[in-house]
Parts: C-alpha cells; sequence; structure tokens
C-alpha cells in the first residue's frame, strides 16, 4: 500500500499556487490508480487554515502543517526542516509537490535527510502494471524518458501546466500542526527583498498567451547595408505593449553585447531560451529573424502553435518545427502588424 | 593567514548543443549514440559559475579556485583546451561517465567525497559553486545533495548575482519569476550557489592564463580517480527523442500586408 503526501506551501497571501493546486489533481489521479493508497496533505507556510480549507473537501485523510512567521519567507533552512519534519510525522512512500521556484530550490536536499529520492521536472505520471512511473526530459527537452524508482520514499516535483489544477467547494478541516523548533543557525539567512526588472523591461511573463522570439537577425545589416537597432527596438516594443506578449530571445543575441556588436538595450539573460535559457509554456510563439536550432527546437518545445518570420525560405530549423513560416522581411512585417495592431485599439477607443 | 576564499565549481561535461543527439540501450543502461565521438563542452551553466568564481576570486586577495570534474577523462582533457583559458583554477579531476541518465544521488555523493579529500579546505572561507541545473539532467538535485552531505544549509540556487557588502555579508540575487530576484542576506560562510545565467560575458581567450593552468591540468587528469556510476534505484522503461515533426506551410511572395493581417487575425484568435 503506497501512502501519498501531497507536499505544498502557501503563497504570502495564504492561498496555494496554481501549481499546487494541479500537483493535488496529479495526486488525487495517482491514488484513484493505485489500489488501497491514501492520501495526506502537507502544507509549509503561514496562514495555513485559509489554504487548506479551499482544498479541504479533496478526500485527503488528514492534514498536516507547519506554520509560522519563519516558514513564510522562502529560504532553504527553515524551509528543509520544515519538509523534513512533515515527513518524519507522515511516513509517505509517495511524496508529490508542485515544481514552484521555492520547492525545487529545497525539496531534493530535504528529501535526503529522510532517505528519500527525488525526481524534478516531471511531466507525467501514470500507473502501469501496478507501478507508479513519471516521465521527464533529459538534454534540455531533447530526449524523453518514463523512469521509476525502487526506492522509497519517492519524491516527484511535477511542472506546472501538465495537470488541470484541483477546485473544491471550500469547507473546513482538521489541521494538525506540528511543532517544530529552528535553531538560531536556521534562520541566518533573510530575505530583504526583491528586485524588480527596470521599468520598460519585458521578460518571459508565464500568463502572457504569445511567446515573442527576437533572433540575431534583428541586429544584422538589412537590405540598405546599414544596421537599424533603434527601429528594431521600437517595432519591438510597439508590438509588446500592443499584444502584451512575452518576450523571448535566442542565445545568440543576448551574446552578442559581450561580442562587441550592436544589441537590442532591453534583452539580458533573463529573456534567454533554449538551452541555457527557459523553455516557456504559451499557447502561441512567433519566431522573429531566428536562425538556430535553440529558438525553434528547444526554447519552444512546449509552444503550441507555432509560427515564423525569417527570410531564408530553406531555414532548416523551422521547417518541421513551426507551423508556417512567413518568407519576409520582419522589419516590413512587424511594421505593418503594429499598425494594424493599433488601428483597432484606435477603433475600440 | 589568507582572508580569501576558497570557492570550488561542481561540473560536468556535456555535449555541444548543437550535436544531434539519439538515445541507444548500452549495456549500463540508457546513453547516446556515438557518445564518445560527440565534441563536448564544459556544463553550460556551470560555465556561468566558473566565470563568476573567477571573478569574485579577483575581487579579494588570496582568494582560489577549484574546478571539480566529474566526466570521462578523454573527453575532459580536450574541454580543459578551452576552458583555461577562461579562468584561473586548480582542476580536480574524477573519472567518470558524465551522462544525463546517471542518477544525481550517485554524482553528488563522489562530488562531495572529492570536496572532503581536497587539502586546505576552510569551512569558514568556503563557497561552493555549480549549476543550478545541469544542461544534461537538468534535475537541479545535485548540489542540494552536496550541501546536505556537507553539512552546509546556506544554499541558494538560481543566482543571478553575489554582492559583497561593507561589513563583510553577503547580498544574494536568486531568479524567481517574470524578471524578478529574491535578494536573501547572510553573513557566515560556507554557502552553496548554484548559479544560473550571472550577468557576467564569456571571457575572452587568455593563452597566458591558459598556459599557467596546464602545468596543473594535466597531471590532475592523469591521476584522476576512476568511478562508476552504477544507477541501483533509477529504472528507465523507454528513453525516446520526442515527436517533434510538424507539417510546415511555407508562405513565399505573399504581400506584406497580407502577411501582417494573417498573423494579427491568428494572435487575435
Amino acid at each position: 500500500m503506497e501512502k501519498i503526501l501531497v507536499l505544498l506551501h502557501t503563497e504570502s497571501d495564504g492561498s496555494i499556487c496554481r501549481g499546487g493546486l494541479e500537483s493535488l489533481n496529479a495526486s488525487l489521479s495517482v491514488k484513484t490508480q493505485l489500489a488501497e493508497s491514501e492520501l495526506v496533505i502537507g502544507i509549509v507556510g503561514n496562514n495555513v487554515k485559509s489554504a487548506v480549507s479551499n482544498i479541504a473537501g479533496c478526500g485527503a485523510k488528514s492534514f498536516v502543517a507547519v506554520e509560522g512567521e519563519q516558514f513564510d519567507q522562502p529560504r532553504y533552512c527553515t524551509d528543509a526542516i520544515a519538509i523534513e519534519s512533515i515527513m518524519k510525522a507522515v511516513k509517505p512512500s509517495i511524496i508529490i509537490a508542485p515544481a514552484t521556484i521555492r520547492w525545487n530550490r529545497v525539496v531534493p536536499g530535504a528529501a535526503y535527510r529522510v532517505g528519500a529520492a527525488a525526481d524534478t521536472h516531471i511531466t507525467g505520471v501514470l500507473i502501469k502494471d501496478g507501478v507508479l512511473k513519471a516521465s521527464r526530459w533529459y538534454y534540455r527537452q531533447r530526449i524523453e524518458a518514463l523512469i521509476h524508482r525502487t526506492q522509497r520514499p519517492w519524491v516527484l516535483l511535477i511542472d506546472s501546466g501538465v495537470f488541470k489544477p484541483y477546485s473544491g467547494v471550500p469547507a473546513d478541516a482538521q489541521i494538525e500542526i506540528l511543532n517544530v523548533e529552528t535553531p538560531e543557525t536556521a534562520v541566518q539567512t533573510r530575505v530583504i527583498g526583491y528586485r524588480e526588472p527596470p521599468v520598460g523591461h519585458q521578460t518571459i511573463r508565464p500568463d502572457a498567451k504569445l511567446l515573442f522570439v527576437a533572433g540575431a537577425g534583428w541586429t544584422k545589416k538589412q537590405a540598405d547595408g546599414k544596421v537599424h537597432i533603434e527601429e528594431a527596438e521600437k517595432l519591438i516594443l510597439d508590438f509588446l505593449n500592443l499584444t502584451r506578449a512575452s518576450l523571448g530571445s535566442s542565445k545568440s543575441l543576448v551574446d552578442i553585447g559581450s561580442e562587441g556588436q550592436a544589441v537590442l538595450s532591453f534583452l539580458s539573460h533573463l529573456n534567454q531560451i533554449g538551452q541555457t535559457g527557459s523553455t516557456p509554456r504559451h499557447p502561441k510563439g512567433l519566431a522573429t529573424c531566428c536562425h538556430g536550432e535553440e529558438p525553434h527546437t528547444v526554447g519552444w518545445r512546449f509552444i503550441n502553435e507555432r509560427r515564423a518570420i525569417n527570410l531564408d525560405p530553406n531555414c532548416g530549423w523551422a521547417r518541421g518545427k513551426a507551423d508556417v513560416l512567413y518568407v519576409a522581411d520582419a522589419f516590413a512585417v512587424m511594421r505593418k502588424v503594429n499598425e494594424l495592431f493599433s488601428g483597432s485599439i484606435g477603433k475600440k477607443r | 593567514m589568507s582572508n580569501g576564499y576558497q570557492i570550488i565549481v561542481c561540473s560536468g561535461i556535456v555535449p555541444d548543443p548543437l550535436q544531434t543527439l539519439e538515445p541507444v540501450q548500452t549495456p549500463t543502461g540508457p546513453g547516446l549514440k556515438n557518445e564518445m565521438m560527440l565534441p563536448a563542452v564544459l556544463d553550460t551553466w556551470a560555465s556561468h559559475a566558473l566565470y563568476e568564481a573567477a571573478h569574485l576570486a579577483s575581487k579579494v586577495v588570496g582568494s582560489k579556485v577549484w574546478l571539480v570534474s566529474l566526466a570521462p577523462k578523454t573527453k575532459l582533457q580536450q574541454v580543459m583546451m578551452i576552458v583555461a583559458q577562461k579562468a584561473q583554477f586548480e582542476l580536480v579531476a574524477v573519472d567518470c561517465p558524465s551522462g544525463g541518465f546517471s542518477d544525481p544521488y550517485e554524482s553528488a555523493v563522489v562530488l562531495a567525497d572529492t570536496i572532503k579529500s581536497i587539502s586546505g579546505l576552510d569551512f569558514n572561507r568556503l563557497f561552493i559553486f555549480g549549476g543550478w541545473e545541469s544542461a544534461s539532467r537538468g534535475a537541479g538535485v545535485t548540489l542540494q545533495i552536496v550541501g546536505e552531505r556537507l553539512g552546509i544549509i546556506n544554499q541558494f540556487q538560481g543566482v543571478d548575482e553575489i554582492k559583497i557588502n561593507d561589513d563583510g555579508s553577503f547580498d544574494v540575487y536568486e531568479r524567481i519569476t517574470e524578471g524578478k530576484h529574491q535578494i536573501s542576506q547572510f553573513s557566515k560562510l560556507p554557502a552553496i550557489l548554484g548559479w544560473a545565467t550571472g550577468n557576467l560575458p564569456e571571457p575572452k581567450n587568455n593563452p597566458q592564463i591558459g598556459m599557467v593552468n596546464m602545468r596543473t591540468i594535466m597531471p590532475s587528469i592523469q591521476r584522476a580517480k576512476q568511478v562508476k556510476l552504477e544507477n541501483k534505484n533509477l529504472v528507465f522503461t523507454s528513453v525516446q527523442l520526442p515527436k517533434q515533426e510538424r507539417t510546415t506551410r511555407i508562405v513565399k511572395d505573399m504581400p506584406v500586408e497580407e502577411i501582417a493581417r494573417e498573423i494579427v487575425e491568428w494572435i487575435k484568435q
């Protein structure tokens, strides 16, 4: 019999993030398929009562929490203590948790303390012949594998966007609050604030419907033999402001700044997608002036509908990877696209 | 006694990102077709960690950087010809597989034991750097386990910047979402920093640094201890390339106005 622990944390407002609710749904699916298994919810943070009330009807056998101000901050030392305490109290064989930024940074380390193995970036779970198996990617989303472990406890950190979030009617639930001591050394690290990107800087925004990918072609010489950086910047920023799209870029475009070439001033490594960047999940993606593998394959592995604008009709990277390849000058196309968008916005007003 | 930092950078090697990768079954588990023939590079995020380590070391007199590498030594020698010219470090090589299908727990144990064996380590001056994930396994597990095995509880992942304050404390900028960074402050070493891309460009090749490094690199590679990774608890049911081929509609000779209209309609759908 497997004992499944769903490991969650609260947000600063006492809610559970979407990824947490998705991993709860994943756990419910596993529980249904594993005979005689039971489900326990473990939760870390502040104001856990409010968080638990929203998932109280999920069918969990019990709710266990580590609560307190010191557990509100995402901090390795205190998060590890909280997770270790919950795991020791519940003694689960399987732990399912959302791959949030907070949990990715601490759960494998905390799991090690109780002899558990952890696998991260899980993109699917299934039961085959009574055995729980998980799928994940290797080599930056280029190879897909189905794995399982004989070791218990086994922790699975589920990537967001894979399962639907759990939703249920709020209810009251009995919560067992664990009494956890935090030594002075555990709170010597303090979260002292957050740094926002500079005003006007565009980055990857997970909630955007469209990912706009800017390639190195924007900074190269155009048909008139000249580089048009300022115009490129204006066209891209106008498009982002008009569509609220998320901005990604290829590694080459981010790197060329260090090589002394002209660059788009608003791009940084935070925009980078592909091998050393992110692999964002947006419903649509539009790649412009990209000529490499990374933006077209790795960078938008999880983009559903993909289109590209490229002057090279034989661009092997776009062929077979994009749904539509427009062989055209991106400057001219985006200028017109912006005109059409600003026109339609003007009409609405 | 020196007051400089001791910075250990953990790294493996990975196939050059531009290479075609094809999974195959080997007697020891899944691997890559012609894996030993593929050109390799230092793991991409670990490279950033190395540049940041060299930068930090250059700011505090008496600091020293070690590069602890888990990789097959024949491949490592080839990779070091380039990496040695980027930053000054002392190589500590372990001859073992570096493929993405190995279990991070076993890699972490080897790394932690190797770090412990470095003579003259002072935990009060110690930073352990590495990539927050590898470009092969992409797990983000290894450094956490290294920290746990060495008893290091100041851990930070997805780091883009570290600042040294006037009072000797450190501000660490960890990447979160939407271009934001979480700023954490701590004052006592040791600490583990798993780097994202950081802010530094790739240093230009410096042959003089390369010559200095190579004096210690070759002996280190020659005496590298051989270690086997067994994947005792990890079972691969299937390993395959994703089905990614799409039928691409190539649109040539369409007026710009029409292309723009089509794109706008598609975005609005």
